[in-house]
């Protein structure tokens, strides 16, 4: 017995296992929750894309997706640390996240309905909204998709990419020869080694995996958007205070930018006479105690990792060496898509 | 499996501790203790329901639906390459199976490189001269030393770093090698020509043991044995391809736009998997070859020079044969670790029956029927090795007269 295969026989055993354990009569209301609270810890999967998802030198996690992490322990725990993150492949985290083997998903996870449905996974809010791309050799002198007609193309295996780019060439009645790879440094190994023309996979992901290359310069990501991909928290069903938790978590921090709250200024905020600002920072505790949350929640996670705003911007925004623009990620109060529904 | 394996040896080896009758055959079936292994078998069994039940609501309550039924529904997504015909849109079935055949080949065709590679190592590690046998050696040890996975990487790795299809070499007149494979011509391709070289891999294996067979009954090879053997090697696709109604025009490959198309391709990814499963299971098949000679008693290597015997044919015909006795059942378990190994060819992306059942269970939940078909699969495969072995040891034995 190989390794590999071992790993997925004991994956899909502790799959099993984990379904017949949780179904055990009596479930909680809440059982992820319960276990997260009875381990002091929530566990996070998460890619390796720098600016999304990476360890620092000092082996701290940071980024994007992280501070969404770290902003949900504040809610949890009061506390940005007590959460571990775990990277893991995109072919394996889903099943990973069903086995109880992480809490939450945030590595880019597109939310789709066969996910929902056929896989049995809750969404949280769109975090940042991407579609997918194609990453081609300069030299090649593509310009849109339509061009790679008769090319080989690197997939990253269990992606939404790996169905879209099928799709995209059955609707144009082209042809490519897929190479499907599981390990992202494998898959963009392929390209450089000129083993594959493109590779696709969510443009934001191949726009970081550029940057990464030996020679950016002589790759283009294509401005075409072969899809829609939102990304979003992931969780399993099953624990609908825990979605509900990761839903308003996400929601503090884009309320916290439209309302212009900042980790500068949050301090100055408390002194607001605006009865939706007094609410929302846990002034007025009228609302924090009816839900059963720390009042101060919101307060506290724009004092602990900022708001919307301040965390694209730190981690991926146009001064990083992401250098992302926020485009659809934009509050709609600004023509994006960024939206909150009322804390009331 | 080993124990399978073994276990058909001891009972040939020790045919008379078989008791008679029905009652008696049912006895030896079920073996000693037999309340105590009922027992066993209904806790067992007990605790399978168990789980079972517990699963059945659990996916229930995802949604999910327990059955087999996804095999027949559409597939979206694309295999790199395969040696049977399947497009996105064809069934999961067909791309499992389509898994599977690349996996089946893959296997077999490493299981005879490394036993031809394993032979020949083992001999040439006991050859007297010091350069070849310690060369050998150390190869061997590197390779015995070092993960499989590892050496997959490697493969691959030095495979990708062949010049692009612009740039491909050209060995011979007609074959292109680069970073996109290794293509050669081959007949031109009408969604037939993987059937097509199926059916010729298995004349050509029959025809070999046809030859075989009679060279073991009839002394040695006719003379020209080779020359027949390239004829039909030429003539054999032909011959298949004219009887699956194929058109007969060799089909050159060459560079059209991003890729060469044409001919047939052997991709990077496969003869990465293909190299590192030889190389590795040679490594340990030289070590049972050398062990196989070493155990032949040195009076009979001296007794065959003594009559005259130059040293190839001392081998050949006197100590090897003997050295089989010790070599086929190893060398059978060395080649189900062959088939097996051959899964790890998802880390370097080729897409066998490990990555295509991966993804499937992705994308249709079933996780469960996936593990299930991935189990059933690799025991039947590893059963039909099994048997292969057994029975080429069985025919030994017999002609051995024993
Ligand atoms: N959004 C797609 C792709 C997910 C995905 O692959 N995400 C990227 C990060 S945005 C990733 O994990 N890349 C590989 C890595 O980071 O290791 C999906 O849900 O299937």
């Amino acid at each position: 017995m190989t390794f590999q295969t071992a790993r997925h026989i004991l994956a899909a055993g502790a799959f099993a296992l984990g379904l017949g354990a949780a179904s055990l009569p009596a479930a909680h209301a809440g059982p992820t929750l319960d276990a997260i609270k009875a381990r002091g810890l929530i566990k996070v999967g998460v890619g390796t894309s720098p600016g999304f998802f990476a360890p620092d030198s000092s082996g701290k996690w940071q980024g994007f997706f992280v501070d969404f992490g770290r902003a949900l322990a504040v809610t949890v725990f009061d506390d940005p640390n007590k959460v571990e993150f775990t990277n893991s492949s995109p072919q394996q985290r889903l099943p990973a996240l069903q086995s109880g083997e992480f809490d939450i998903l945030l590595s880019g996870v597109t939310q789709t309905i066969n996910r929902a449905f056929k896989l049995g996974f809750h969404f949280g809010p769109v975090v940042f909204y991407d579609g997918q791309g194609l990453l081609v050799k300069k030299s090649l002198g593509v310009t849109k998709a339509a061009d790679l007609d008769g090319a080989t193309i690197g997939i990253q295996s269990g992606t939404t990419g790996e169905l879209n780019i099928a799709d995209f060439f059955r609707k144009t009645k082209k042809k490519f020869t897929p190479v499907v790879i599981e390990e992202t440094k494998e898959f963009h190994k392929a390209l450089e080694s000129g083993r594959v023309d493109a590779l696709t996979q969510d443009a934001s992901d191949l726009a970081i995996a550029r940057t990464q290359l030996a020679k950016p310069d002589d790759f283009v990501l294509l401005p075409e958007r072969l899809s829609k991909e939102p990304l979003v928290p992931a969780v399993r069903a099953g624990d609908d205070r825990w979605l509900e938790i990761v839903n308003w978590t996400v929601y503090a921090t884009i309320q916290a930018e439209e309302f212009g709250i900042t980790q500068a200024n949050v301090d100055e905020f408390l002194k607001s006479e605006d009865p939706g600002i007094k609410r929302f920072l846990g002034v007025d505790k009228s609302l924090g105690e009816a839900i059963g949350l720390d009042p101060a929640f919101a307060y506290k996670i724009v004092k602990a990792v900022g708001n919307y705003g301040e965390i694209f911007d730190r981690n991926i925004g146009p001064k990083t060496k992401v250098g992302f623009e926020r485009g659809y990620n934009q509050l709609w109060t600004k023509g994006g898509l960024i939206y909150s529904p009322p804390f009331r | 499996m080993h124990g399978a394996f073994e276990g058909r040896l001891v009972h040939y080896v020790a045919p008379d501790r078989k008791r008679p009758g029905a009652r008696g055959r049912f006895a030896d079936w079920v073996g000693e203790r037999p309340v105590a292994q009922l027992l066993l078998f209904v806790g067992l069994a007990g605790i399978g329901a168990l789980l079972w039940t517990a699963l059945a609501t659990n996916l229930a309550r995802l949604g999910l639906t327990p059955g087999f039924a996804f095999l027949g529904h559409a597939a979206n997504f694309e295999i790199g390459e395969a040696p049977i015909a399947y497009a996105a849109g064809d069934s999961y079935g067909r791309a499992i199976l389509a898994g599977l055949a690349n996996t089946v080949l893959v296997s077999a065709a490493g299981c005879l490189l490394a036993t031809i590679l394993g032979v020949l190592l083992g001999v040439a590690r006991l050859s007297d001269n010091p350069l070849l046998s310690g060369t050998v050696a150390g190869f061997i040890e590197i390779v015995r030393n070092t993960p499989l996975l590892l050496q997959l990487f490697f493969w691959n790795a030095t495979l990708h770093a062949l010049p692009g299809p612009r740039q491909a070499f050209a060995p011979l007149p007609g074959v292109k090698l680069s970073n996109r494979g290794l293509a050669f011509p081959w007949f031109s391709d009408d969604g037939s020509s993987p059937a097509v070289a199926g059916a010729t891999l298995a004349l050509l294996a029959l025809v070999g043991l046809g030859l075989a067979l009679r060279r073991r009954r009839r002394g040695p090879a006719p003379q020209g044995g080779a020359a027949t053997a390239v004829g039909l090697a030429l003539l054999g696709p032909a011959f298949v391809a004219a009887l699956a109604g194929a058109p007969l025009a060799l089909e050159l490959p060459q560079l059209a736009g991003f890729n060469i198309r044409g001919g047939l391709t052997l991709t990077p990814e496969f003869a990465a998997l293909l190299i590192g499963l030889t190389v590795n299971a040679s490594a340990g098949i030289a070590e049972t070859v050398r062990g196989g000679i070493l155990s032949v008693p040195r009076g009979q290597w001296e007794a065959a020079r003594a009559v005259g015997l130059p040293p190839m044919k001392v081998l050949r015909l006197v100590v090897l044969p003997q050295a089989l006795r010790v070599i086929v059942p190893v060398l059978a378990s060395s080649w189900l670790s062959l088939t097996k190994n051959s899964s790890l060819a998802v880390a370097i992306g080729f897409p066998d029956l490990v990555s295509i059942l991966n993804t499937t269970a992705n994308v249709t939940g079933q996780s469960l029927e996936t593990i299930t078909l991935m189990m059933g699969l690799y025991l039947t495969l590893s059963l039909l090795v099994s048997v292969t072995g057994n029975a080429w040891n069985e025919r030994r034995l017999r002609r051995e007269g024993r």
